[in-house]
């Protein structure tokens, strides 16, 4: 017989309540402790680099508002992604779709910078949505029409957006009098998306995240049409046998998270940054994968997520001033959490078996059978 | 008295003593004692839940005993993995195969054979094996291609390879037509000759009374009982498997000028995968109070034909199909629902319910669009109203004796035969005009076997028109007033229940197509 060294996962039989409940917990404490050793191996004290990652920005107004303005793309893409993943349809291109949001949104007010009166932000806002629904229809066509992948598609799409962007601030989009710079003109007073409180920058854009929660919190719980995508999600056969249409369900929660995503992106560019640049995202799109899983695919549950990367951004930018670390600390973060979301979750449902020969290296395991 | 006196006093091959496994609270074995002797074949029998599958899993190396013993030849052993079961020499051949459809047979029983086995030697030993027990195989051939019988064929002679001196079967008949049982009797009559024994588990008491020596009776995971089948009647194994005595359906005959409720005609459509089975120019119809039987072996087009008739797959011409003289090949399964039509598929868990869902989500599933004013509410929003559907999945569980631990449970935590309860129930509810229902009562036990076969009899009794798709011959003569027969996407013309015989049926089942005039009703 051949030695046996294969490592396999197995289906537990019942998965344990308690660490299903807690799992996304788990997966925080391991992300700290990890971070700790990075820290530690990269010279610094581990304790106190990761106080001033995830605990002075919550210390003032200032840094609350900034991590309200970045909860917000977060939660608002998740919670359309959570609609997606839960009727398996893998839209990993929200960062694509934010981005056209973004342009779409920012044509008015760059081609018409005289347009100045209160129906010019709810137009931006409309087509930014339109925008993030048109980019995210191109894969759910593809895929219902010649039963393309999804998650290439969705996913090319995003450099697709990038290198678009980039060549409209330096082209058709760019600022006449910005002295050659890649960017747009700033935008004016009422084409800004205004502060909600006076305390500080916080947008309106965390109050479109407060109610894309809700609404697909009351869409997935009390909707046929949330019953309809966990349908689908969990068992297309019985979605047929339902007379539910998976085409149908698939462009549905690619528009859903395309428009999602576009608001994000336009609020992003009218409320946070206030003209288009090259870059209008640090990867909220993909983030929002994580935030997505991490909330468990449920609308309050990404809530909480949201705010906890956002702070992960926040705590990235604070070790940079203070400890002089690289700014890919952010990304080692989320990249981490990711992991140990999707691994704690994986272990929970199954468990790992060692072939025969990890237990008896040596010895002799032939036994003729046959 | 088919047990010799010198039989009797020969050592148990394999004895338990004690046996007794939990999950939890639950015990699904208790203090199980039983043994087989060599060359014995002894019936496992019991409803599902019984405690047979644990039982033989024990035995089989694939769950563990929570307390009790095992001997093998008067020795204590155990098991702790199949492997170790076969090196004993016990083997078991699973209900489901588990063939590798696109390699062909002898690369099939080499993927369970250790690597040192070149395939020639495999092929060579494997048509050994196969002549000698009777079990006709090409070894060559796909697995793809192979009928269920001779699947079954492979799953046996790869059993056989390991040269067990006990051969568990897994409900090996409930795929095999008549005369592909009688085959495999005759090949189980020849390993019981060289001294083999044989665990039979089987739901057919009939079969059971003539082949096997003894039978072990198991109730709520508890020895009941150990009988000489031979000299009990089915009626009485039946009383010791349920506890009470099981009611027979009880059934008149319909008239046969009733409206045509369902029709479908000419309808043909090819294979939308390459392992579905193209649909051959099928029609048949069914009056109100009818119960139109299809028989045949599973595989032969059966489901394809469900899913057209039911509109989850839609006809190629909206003639192919009609309920109530309307022509609806191209509508929708729930436009179809709405004129009267109810469906019950085959696959319980991912077809007529979704598995992590609760009942109350699972009468949703098939009821929303036929019972839409009382289940959905705020019109386009389409808010569902959850009373409604508590009320009518509490209706339904009440009406047809679901038993469950909680008031709305998910549908995996049920057996199998109280979710098939519950969702024949849920069509049931809604007094459709026409059921179409494949496999009625496939893994179910006894009990709720025929409880579920009474309820459709009297669905067809109060003018409802009834077709049935199964694949147990039993069910089909018990239920029906008319009987076709399916083979290779092919539908036969329908015979007279009262005049056509087993024996016609299974060859109609095996594609033998020169008594296809003999019984036209």
């Amino acid at each position: 017989m051949q030695p046996d060294f294969s490592i396999r996962l197995e289906k537990r039989g019942e998965a344990s309540a308690f660490f299903s409940v807690f799992s996304p917990l788990i997966a925080l404490v391991l992300m700290l402790f990890v971070g700790g050793v990075l820290f530690a191996i990269m010279g610094h004290n581990p304790l106190n680099a990761l106080y001033i990652y995830f605990v002075e920005p919550l210390t003032d107004t200032w840094s609350l508002h900034e991590l309200a303005i970045k909860a917000a793309p977060l939660i608002l893409i998740a919670t359309g992604l959570s609609l997606c993943f839960r009727s398996g349809n893998w839209n990993i291109g929200a960062e694509g779709q934010f981005i056209i949001g973004g342009i779409a949104g920012a044509t008015l007010p760059v081609f018409f910078p005289q347009y100045t009166s209160f129906s010019i932000l709810p137009l931006m806002i409309i087509f930014g949505v339109l925008g993030g629904m048109a980019w995210a229809f191109i894969p759910a066509y593809l895929k219902n029409r010649f039963g393309t992948n999804e998650i290439l598609t969705s996913l090319m799409l995003v450099y697709v957006a990038e290198l678009l962007l980039d060549w409209i601030v330096r082209g058709p989009y760019r600022n006449p009098q910005g002295f050659n710079f890649p960017g747009s003109v700033s935008f004016s007073e009422w084409q800004i998306l205004p502060e909600m409180l006076a305390s500080g920058r916080a947008h309106y854009g965390f109050l479109f995240a407060i109610l894309g929660v809700i609404i697909v919190w009351f869409m997935l719980s009390k909707t046929m049409k949330g019953f309809e995508i966990q349908v689908i999600g969990q068992a297309p056969r019985a979605g047929r046998f339902a007379g539910f249409s998976p085409k149908r369900t698939t462009l549905f929660v690619f528009l859903l998270s395309g428009a999602f995503a576009g608001l994000a992106g336009i609020a992003e560019v009218s409320g946070a940054i206030q003209q288009l640049r090259p870059s209008i995202s640090p990867g909220y799109g993909f983030t929002a994968i994580i935030v997505a899983f991490l909330g468990r695919l449920n609308p309050l549950g990404i809530f909480a997520a949201g705010l906890v990367l956002a702070l992960s951004y926040l705590g990235g930018e604070a070790v940079q001033i203070s400890l002089n670390m690289t700014d890919k600390i952010a990304s080692v973060f989320q990249g981490l959490l990711l992991f140990f979301v999707l691994g704690c979750d994986t272990l929970i449902h199954h468990k790992i078996s060692f072939g025969r020969s990890w237990f008896f290296v040596g010895k002799d395991v032939s036994h003729g059978s046959v | 008295m088919k047990l010799s006196a010198e039989n009797t006093d020969q050592p148990d091959m394999l004895r338990v003593s004690k046996l007794t496994k939990y999950y939890g609270d639950f015990a699904a074995n208790q203090d199980i004692d039983f043994n087989i002797k060599p060359g014995e074949i002894h019936a496992l029998l019991g409803e599902n839940g019984a405690g047979k599958s644990t039982l033989v899993k024990i035995l089989y190396g694939s769950l563990q005993p929570t307390s009790g013993d095992i001997f093998w030849n008067e020795k204590a052993v155990e098991t702790p993995t199949p492997s170790n079961a076969r090196k004993l020499g016990i083997g078991m051949v699973f209900q489901h195969f588990s063939l590798f459809e696109a390699l062909s047979v002898s690369e099939n029983i080499a993927l369970s054979l250790s690597s040192e086995h070149t395939i020639e030697e495999i092929t060579q030993r494997a048509t050994r094996l196969s002549k000698r027990y009777g079990l006709p195989l090409n070894p060559d051939a796909l697995v793809g291609d192979l009928s269920v019988g001779e699947r079954q064929r492979v799953e046996i002679v790869r059993c056989l390879m390991q040269n067990p001196d006990l051969i568990i079967l897994d409900e090996p008949t409930s795929v095999l037509t008549p005369q592909e049982a009688e085959s495999l009797f005759e090949t189980l009559d020849i390993l019981k000759k060289e001294g083999r024994s044989i665990l039979f588990i089987s739901h057919r008491l009939e079969e059971v009374r003539r082949l096997c020596d003894r039978a072990t009776i198991l109730r709520f995971g508890k020895v009941i009982a150990t009988c000489e089948p031979a000299a009990e009647t089915a009626a009485s194994i039946a009383r010791m498997m349920v506890g009470s005595d099981v009611n027979l359906v009880e059934k008149e005959i319909t008239k046969s000028d009733n409206q045509v409720l369902l029709k479908v005609s000419s309808l043909s459509q090819s294979a939308a995968t390459p392992f579905s089975i193209p649909l051959k120019d099928i029609n048949l119809s069914v009056r109100a109070g009818e119960i139109l039987g299809v028989a045949g072996i599973a595989g032969n087009g059966q489901s394809e034909l469900f899913d057209a008739i039911s509109g989850e797959t839609s006809a190629i011409k909206a003639e192919n199909i009609e309920i109530r003289s309307k022509r609806v090949g191209k509508l929708s399964i729930n436009e179809r629902r709405q004129m009267g039509a109810a469906f019950i598929p085959e696959e319980r868990l991912g077809h007529g319910a979704v598995s992590d869902f609760t009942l109350s989500d699972n009468m949703l599933l098939a009821r929303h669009q036929s019972d839409a004013v009382a289940f959905k509410k705020l019109g386009k929003i389409g808010m569902i109203w959850r009373d409604m559907v508590d009320k009518a999945t509490k209706r339904v569980c009440d009406v047809m004796d679901v038993r469950k631990a909680e008031v709305n449970p998910r549908s995996t935590s049920l057996s199998g035969g109280n979710l098939q309860k519950f969702i024949i129930g849920r069509e049931l509810d809604r007094q459709p005009s026409i059921l179409v229902i494949n496999q009625p009562t496939w893994g179910v036990d006894a009990g709720a076997a025929s409880y579920i076969r009474q309820a459709v009899v009297n669905l067809a009794k109060s003018g409802s028109a009834v077709l049935i798709i199964s694949q147990d011959l039993d069910e089909i003569f018990e239920l029906s007033d008319k009987i076709a027969v399916m083979f290779d996407g092919h539908l036969s013309q329908a015979h007279d229940a009262q005049s056509i015989t087993r024996e016609e049926i299974g060859l109609l089942m095996a594609g033998v197509e020169n008594s296809e005039n003999k019984n036209a009703a």
